[in-house]
């Protein structure tokens, strides 16, 4: 295995070395929340609830499951919820 | 920025040499290397290729080439007379003289030449020395080192983090950016000036870092440099260029001998794809305004539209001989001395006359078009600048008419009565204000047309760039600045 490479910053430094998440929303009134389902065994019994409990509060809610817990999203999959979510619960159920 | 603390220990008393297998002089003092190791008084050698090479005597393995960059060979193989830690002598190559001396032992290599002449170090083979800099030396790299997985993909790393402008860049590593730093003479923490729009202090090396991403080459580095300075001379108003909702960019024009030392396109398609200079030394000035000063689209930037010269447009002169200096020098710039010229100026028009042989038929016939810069109907004030092809400056040229003779032709024919262009007319509502009737207005203001020289032998053609709406002093004006070393 190579090692890490080392980049030198080419901007004014002003933000953190490592990335920076987004911030989350204020509120997540009026925005549509997507419940991904990773693929684990009960995985979609966990996400069903959380669903559930998100839309009884009112809330839009779309859910998503991914093939298989043991890779990342398809692309897809992951351009399919950047469209149609604000936001997203990725659901682990261990 | 030394990746290792503690050097490789080296004799303090007695004889180094440094050899490799793939020199046939190293290979030739085999008996002569065991003769100095006869006597068992220090001898030490360091082998830069194969440990078990020589053959002769046991060699220290310097295959990481420590002891070669910190000793500062740049032959092999050389001898060296180390006393109390100091060096007291060396010999370069093979001579009997040179190396019976400084061993203090007669009678080397019987049999063999007097003198042999060895081989380049592999410590200064191409792009090596930078290497060993930073693995080994101490270099004054100042910017943030930020650490990429060794399964990530370090080109998207550079897009994760927003320092692209879209297309891919080269990751800034920093030998590629000591390897930049080599193509000035400028110390790298020189602060050249702030950068807008966040006016952040903007040092050597930051610039050599973008210049690294933009694809430059080292010997760009000084057009690169001259061209931010240019941006950063307040006449040019770089930040009121970057946030207009206007279309415009900075053009990056370079004269003098530079253009050609460092390989750059005043040719056919000299405004187009294909030649690295050109198509490097812009993107590195947008990307010094991007990442340094903060300038991304969308936020600051708030061009409307933009065009597609903002990721980087520049190209040289051509200044083939003719009655007219080249563009620089017209504007102060000493002959044989090379400058950039920065230009606000937006996407180009096409004008291809392909009838006029007279110069007056020319004129008029590029004052058409560029009328229709910005709008038809608005006037006055603008900068154009006419990108004259070969076969279109002919005209001029087998004419006799100078610069200044064209210039004048210009101005008289781009004047025109302010009631064509009322608001209004022609059924269009834009145009200039009732208050104009009766004047007459020129399309550009004084000194806001320039005209330089690119292109392709065969086409009668030439480029308008028209200028942003804001010129001059209300706006940017044109800034020439010599470029240095």
């Amino acid at each position: 295995m190579s090692e890490n490479v080392t980049l030198l910053d080419p901007t004014a430094e002003t933000s953190p070395a490592r990335r920076e998440r987004l911030e989350p929303p204020e509120s997540l009134e009026g925005l549509t929340i997507g419940v991904l389902d990773i693929g684990k065994v009960r995985g979609d019994v966990f996400c069903d609830e959380i669903a559930r409990l998100l839309g009884e509060k009112g809330f839009t809610v779309k859910q998503y499951a991914k093939p298989t817990n043991t890779r990342t999203a398809p692309v897809d999959l992951a351009q399919t919820i950047a469209t149609e979510c604000d936001v997203v619960v990725e659901a682990l159920s261990d | 920025m030394s990746q290792h603390t503690e050097s490789m220990p080296t004799p303090s008393d007695g004889l180094i040499v440094i050899a490799k297998r793939d020199c046939p002089t190293c290979i030739m003092l085999e008996p002569v290397y065991a003769q100095l190791a006869e006597d068992n008084d220090g001898l030490t050698i360091y082998t830069q290729d194969d440990p078990s090479f020589p053959e002769s005597v046991p060699a220290v393995d310097d295959r990481e080439l420590e002891v070669s960059y910190r000793l500062d060979i740049e032959t092999v193989p050389t001898l060296i007379r180390i006393q109390d830690g100091e060096e007291k002598g060396r010999a370069i190559g093979w001579n009997r003289g040179e190396w019976e001396d400084l061993s203090g032992k007669g009678g080397l290599g019987d049999g063999l030449p007097e003198n042999q002449p060895g081989c380049g170090s592999k410590s200064v083979d191409p792009g090596m020395p930078e290497i060993l800099a930073v693995r080994f030396g101490d270099v004054s790299l100042d910017a943030r080192q930020i650490e990429v997985g060794a399964v990530d993909d370090e080109i998207e790393a550079c897009y994760d983090r927003g320092w692209s402008d879209g297309l891919p860049v080269v990751p800034p590593t920093p030998v590629r950016v000591l390897r930049m730093l080599q193509g000035t003479t400028r110390d790298s923490q020189e602060i050249i000036g702030e950068i807008p729009p966040n006016l952040v202090p903007c040092t050597v090396e930051k610039v050599a870092i973008n210049a690294v991403m933009a694809g430059c080459k080292p010997e760009y580095l000084p057009v690169v440099l001259a061209a931010v300075e240019a941006a950063l001379d307040p006449a040019f108003s770089m930040h009121g260029v970057l946030c207009t909702t206007h279309f415009v960019g900075p053009i990056v024009v370079v004269n003098g001998p530079i253009a050609q030392r460092i390989g750059m396109n005043c040719g056919v398609n000299a405004l187009g794809q294909g030649n690295r200079a050109n198509s490097t030394i812009g993107r590195a000035l947008q990307l010094v305004i991007r990442n340094v000063g903060g300038g991304r689209p969308g936020e600051i930037d708030r061009a409307t539209i933009g065009n597609p010269g903002k990721v980087g447009l520049c190209f040289a002169e051509d200044e083939s001989k003719t009655i007219w200096k080249p563009f620089a020098e017209e504007r102060g710039v000493a002959p044989g001395k090379s400058a950039v010229t920065l230009y606000a100026g937006e996407g180009q028009m096409g004008n291809f006359d392909q009838l006029s042989r007279e110069p007056q038929s020319l004129t008029r016939s590029l004052a058409m078009s560029i009328k229709a810069i910005g709008h038809p109907k608005r006037a006055p004030g603008h900068d154009v600048m006419i990108v004259m092809g070969h076969e279109h400056f002919r005209v001029y040229d087998r004419a006799g008419w100078t610069r200044e003779r064209t210039m004048q032709e210009f101005e008289e024919v781009l004047t025109m009565p302010a009631d064509d262009l009322l608001r209004g007319v022609g059924g269009v509502a834009e145009g200039l204000p009732a208050s104009m009737a009766g004047k007459t207005v020129c399309k550009v203001r004084s000194g806001g047309l320039n005209i330089v020289r690119a292109g392709g032998e065969a086409g009668l053609m030439s480029a308008l760039i028209g200028g942003w709406a804001a010129s001059g002093e209300r706006g940017s004006d044109l800034v020439t600045k010599e470029i240095g070393t």
